[in-house]
């Protein structure tokens, strides 16, 4: 810690990741005392990300000095890809123009972030970890590190998807393994010229792309699982987040999965030759908005993933962390005036998030992942497997009429998979169509 | 491709991470607890292999020093066998390209 007047702040954030950073600089930026609190000793290094963080995000809390972030590759080329055993289905969107996201290390990134918190003012303390937070008189006042206490008015646990501290205080029950993702992840150095050659990017910019991929594993019995890669400067990731229950049932290890999506024939090209720099896993909380925690009680506040703040569908937590951070620390400054720091005032925290995309997207998207998840089978296998036989008829020039190939692909398609399968798949699908829309 | 650089084992890959290692574990199991677990789902969920079975003394093993600490140990775990903590300030892994 640079400045250490007193043990008592306006405020006190655990934990130095986005959404921690986003709350500590609003906090600043009012005129407050707030102290950042990170368990390692340099942000970033026990964080894991797919691959890209989100601009407009980005760019809401750190206006001016946004483009001297770590940028790797601005992410504008999407393609997702519907694997069988053997073959490819594609879609893809291509913005060259207009970036919405850009690849990272967390590393780097979260480093940055800090710098500029702290050009900002607000003091950091890395390498310190919050054992437990100090309650007295039913409010929460500061925090138990390892070597001492410190307090504050208001606490902000930003402290991640396990958040310890939320549950050791009651402030949210644990994850069951049906809402938790298991993602893992390797960092593979391939030179610029090759990455730009294979993910057709303009040369000598820092232009990107984005892979996902669903199915290919090879299994029987597949595990809900989603494969991505995104490309970074001179390394690409390529990754897997599987649903943990489906790890459980099938005993299966995620690394021996993401070994199954490297060798798959459309993937494997994809990172030839290429060095594993590093590998990492982390935790991702898809319960979503009714696996909500408490959000606040007497004297604190939770952001980001501590929170659960995911929409799995398009890969967002990023976003979701900078604007929980924002909106948390706007209620801080807001209690702060007033002196009142009763669950009752932080309640505005929710009253701005219900407002925002957050508790919005949250809650349209509430049923999305559940309908999913009880279509694993047809969306890891049944689906790609009729997309590839279908552009198979479409592109093969099987010197067969087309009228007997089509006719026997409907046929097949409603006979390999019951009628009455059918029709759960495809109320799965509007009913989630529906549920983000009304 | 050759390999040594593709790396496909959970060894292999371990390889590639830095830590920092405590010389006390962050990671403390009950075995008794354990004794009874007939799907020991730590010993293949785990990112890390963290967990092993040593089946001659019916005991499971905490390799705690190669662990990501991701979590999802604890979150599988069918018994809450295990006192997941985060090392100490420092401590533990290092990502540097994640």
């Amino acid at each position: 810690m640079e400045e250490n007047k007193s043990q008592k702040f306006d405020a006190i954030i655990v934990g130095a990741g986005p959404a921690g950073v986003a709350a500590a600089v609003t906090i600043a930026r009012g005129g407050a005392r707030v102290l950042l609190v990170e368990r390692s000793e340099f942000a970033g290094t026990k964080n894991m990300i797919g691959g890209a963080v989100f601009l407009t995000a980005l760019k809401d809390i750190f206006p001016n000095s946004w483009e001297q972030a770590p940028i790797e590759r601005y992410i504008n080329k999407h393609t997702w890809s519907l694997l069988t055993d053997n073959s490819s289905v594609d879609v893809a969107c291509d913005f060259p123009c207009s970036p919405k996201s850009a690849s990272i290390y967390r590393s780097k990134f979260d480093s940055w972030l800090v710098d500029e918190a702290k050009k900002e003012g607000v003091y950091f303390a890395p390498s310190t970890l919050v054992k437990r937070l100090i309650k007295k008189n039913g409010y929460f006042c500061g925090v138990e590190t390892e070597l001492e206490e410190i307090f504050a008015d208001v606490i902000i646990l930003a402290d991640g998807v396990n958040s310890l501290l939320a549950r050791q205080h009651g402030l949210r029950y644990d994850y069951e393994t049906k809402d938790t993702v298991l993602s893992v992840k390797e960092t593979i150095k391939l030179s610029k010229e090759i990455i730009e050659e294979r993910f057709n990017i303009e040369k000598g910019t820092k232009n990107g792309a984005a892979r996902n991929f669903l199915g290919g594993l090879k299994l029987e019995n597949a595990p809900f699982a989603l494969g991505f890669m995104y490309t970074y400067t001179d390394s690409v990731s390529i990754g897997l987040g599987v649903n943990l229950e489906d790890l459980n049932r099938y005993g299966l290890n995620p690394s021996d999965l993401l070994e199954r999506l490297k060798e798959h024939p459309n993937v494997k090209p994809l990172i030839q030759d290429g060095e594993m720099l590093e590998y990492s896993a982390h935790l991702i909380p898809e319960g979503g908005f009714k696996k909500l925690p408490k959000l606040c009680a007497n004297g604190v506040i939770l952001v980001g993933d501590a929170a659960g703040f995911i929409n799995a569908i398009h890969f967002e937590g990023t976003n979701f962390a900078f604007a929980s951070g924002k909106y948390a620390g706007e209620t801080v400054l807001a209690a702060l005036k007033i002196k009142d720091y009763s669950k009752k005032t932080l309640k505005l925290y929710e009253k701005k998030l219900k407002q925002s995309f957050v508790l919005k997207d949250l809650k349209s998207y509430k049923d999305i992942m559940e309908n999913l998840y009880s279509r694993t089978e047809s969306l890891m296998n049944y689906y790609p497997k009729k997309a590839s036989e279908f552009f198979k008829i479409f592109t093969g020039a099987n010197c067969k009429p087309k009228r007997d190939e089509f006719r026997n692909f409907i046929v097949h398609f409603i006979k390999d998979r019951s009628l009455r399968e059918l029709l759960k798949d495809a109320w799965a699908f509007i009913s989630s169509v529906f549920g983000v829309l009304k | 491709m050759s390999d040594d650089k593709a790396k496909k084992t959970i060894e292999d890959k371990l390889t590639t991470i830095k830590y920092n290692c405590d010389s006390e574990s962050h990671l403390v199991i009950d075995r008794e607890l354990c004794k009874n677990c007939e799907s020991r789902c730590c010993t293949y969920i785990c990112p890390a292999k963290v967990y092993t079975y040593d089946e001659n003394q019916n005991i499971i093993n905490v390799d705690y020093e190669n662990c990501l600490e991701c979590g999802a140990c604890r979150i599988a775990c069918p018994y809450g066998a295990i006192n997941w903590n985060y090392p100490k300030a420092g401590y533990g892994v290092v990502f540097k390209q994640s």
